[in-house]
């Protein structure tokens, strides 16, 4: 899918429109990217990388300017039409949205669940199609024994690389994957980020991750440096020099170097109230 | 010190408005028909015709609530899915949009408007409307539990950890599929654990429900009241005990086989 960006803002959903703190999370951006790239998004906490992904994901509505998946701007669609390109790309949040009861056949075939008619997908929830193509997906990640195992009986670990395989049983034309390893120890990420490389690019699907290892990064041929919001380099990863990293992490040294600490999906909200189970 | 008369100054007022005049039961004319409506209680009556016809009702009130509660699943449930915001689309990005906001607020106000009225007060109605008999309480139920868990239901689900939901929202899967695969697995357990106590609750309602002519055993405990068998009352209040008992522990048997 290709992606082309024209002044895109966003702003964080809870944050005010005007007045103290509305100031937007993702200041205007251009950039384009084409069918089948892959870009990886670098930069220290609160760079707005997560909330780029969310308006590409069209999970964020911009707060200014606009951009176009494959020529059509998502935000002009009427809902069921916008519902339907959501269809066609797939967001991987950081923390892997998985329910604890589920067993993982289920929760990765939900990645097929826009191809799906509803009474397929009911069937499917009784007796699972499309059982080779999970377990591929797994093994590519090496989870396959895990196959039939239930959500929460995984490490933390596991549970994420099973939110990565979903995008390889997806129909989905773009990628957007939000710090694919932060709980993922060096060789299970070496896996990990080769197989959703290779697949990507075997399907020919446009692929964009945020990272917190600058090293990964660099493996990708395109690296988009952000920092407070704004994009301060855009560039073939040959030339993202040590140079470059220092300023774009300055003040944030140890997230350069070591991993940074997980933090929480944008999305979460606060404490939720207390149910009252009275009549 | 102070709260304590603050207590007693807000608790007066209550007290004299409800004619909270317990000594009433200590005087010697009280105490006579006291002393005689116990008395009467004893020996239960146990005659084998007598067992099988309290047996019968007893049967008859498990299986009005059951019924019952099974219509109230039928009304509860659409009724949920199209109440609770979790599944809405568009709220994903922002606000919901006006249309499905006033919706989804109208069947709110259809829910609480069903379980604000007491299933007592249902029963009345659908006596008059079809007549004494166990189908006036199977639909008194119906309404008052309708409501109940589908307000329920909803804060249940609303309540719980979103993101599975929201994910698959936002990734184009349908409001239906997005509810099973990620709602319902999160919160099945919750779910099936309040309804099994509101069948636990039923029993008992169901039983009072009898008083105003709805079938089961209240209605035979209140034939036995109004013909002064305080035997007969003994037997069915034993009898009753032990069924809500009985409820009582089969509901928190399953209630920790889900958890």
């Amino acid at each position: 899918m290709r992606i082309v960006v024209k002044g895109l803002a966003a702003r964080h959903p809870s944050a005010p429109a005007t007045g103290a703190g509305s100031t937007p999370a993702l200041k205007p951006l251009t950039l384009s990217i084409a069918a089948g790239e892959q870009v990886a998004v670098v930069g220290p906490s609160g760079a707005g990388k997560t909330t780029l992904l969310h308006a590409l994901a069209c999970a964020l509505k911009p707060a200014a300017g606009s951009f176009e998946l494959d020529g059509v701007d998502p935000w002009t669609l009427p809902i069921a039409q916008l519902q339907k390109l959501r269809g066609r790309l797939l967001l991987a949040p950081q923390a892997p949205p998985l329910p604890p009861r589920q067993r993982v056949i289920t929760a990765v075939l939900a990645a097929r669940l826009p191809q799906q008619s509803l009474a397929a997908s009911l069937r499917s929830l009784f007796y699972p199609t499309h059982i080779a193509e999970a377990e591929a997906a797994l093994a590519r990640f090496d989870l396959a024994e895990k196959l039939w195992d239930r959500v929460d009986r995984l490490s933390g670990g596991e549970r994420q690389r099973v939110g990565l395989a979903r995008a390889l049983v997806s129909a989905a034309s773009l990628w957007l994957v939000d710090e694919p390893l932060s709980s993922l120890d060096p060789s299970r990420a070496a896996l990990a980020i080769e197989s959703l490389t290779q697949s990507a690019r075997e399907r020919g699907v446009t692929l964009v991750t945020t990272l917190h290892q600058v090293d990964v990064a660099t493996r990708f041929p395109r690296v988009l440096g952000m920092r407070e919001g704004v994009l301060q380099f855009d560039l073939p990863s040959a030339e993202v020099t040590q140079q470059r990293l220092a300023a774009l992490y300055a003040q944030y040294e140890h997230e350069l170097h070591g991993p940074a600490a997980a933090v929480a999906d944008a999305f979460t909200d606060g404490p939720r109230p207390a149910v009252m189970y009275c009549r | 010190m102070f709260w304590t008369l603050a207590a007693l100054v807000l608790i007066a007022p209550a007290l004299v408005a409800t004619e909270f005049k317990p000594w009433i039961m200590f005087e010697p004319n009280a105490l006579k028909s006291t002393r005689r409506f116990i008395a009467d209680f004893f020996p239960p009556k146990i005659e084998a015709e007598f067992l099988w016809l309290v047996l019968r009702e007893c049967w008859r009130t498990v299986a009005i609530a059951t019924a019952g509660l099974a219509l109230a699943l039928v009304l509860a449930i659409p009724l949920t899915l199209m109440s609770n915001s979790v599944l809405s689309v568009s709220a994903l990005t922002g606000r919901m949009h006006r249309l499905p906001f006033l919706a989804r607020l109208a069947l709110r106000w259809l829910l609480i408007m069903l379980r604000s009225v007491p299933e007592l007060v249902w029963a009345l109605v659908f006596v008059r409307v079809v007549g004494l008999g166990p189908t006036a309480g199977v639909l008194a139920i119906a309404l008052t539990y309708g409501g109940m868990l589908g307000k329920v239901y909803s804060e249940i689900l609303e309540s719980d950890d979103a993101h599975a939901t929201h994910t698959l929202l936002r990734n184009g899967a349908g409001r239906l599929q997005a509810f099973f695969f990620g709602l319902l697995p999160q919160s099945a357990a919750e779910l099936t654990s309040y309804t099994v106590y509101r069948w636990e609750c039923a029993i008992r309602s169901s039983a009072v429900l009898g008083f105003v002519g709805a079938g089961g055993l209240g209605q035979q405990m209140d034939n036995s009241m109004k013909m002064f068998q305080g035997s007969e009352v003994a037997t069915m209040l034993i009898v009753f005990m032990l069924l809500v008992g009985l409820a009582d522990y089969v509901s928190a048997r399953l209630r920790k086989v889900l958890a």
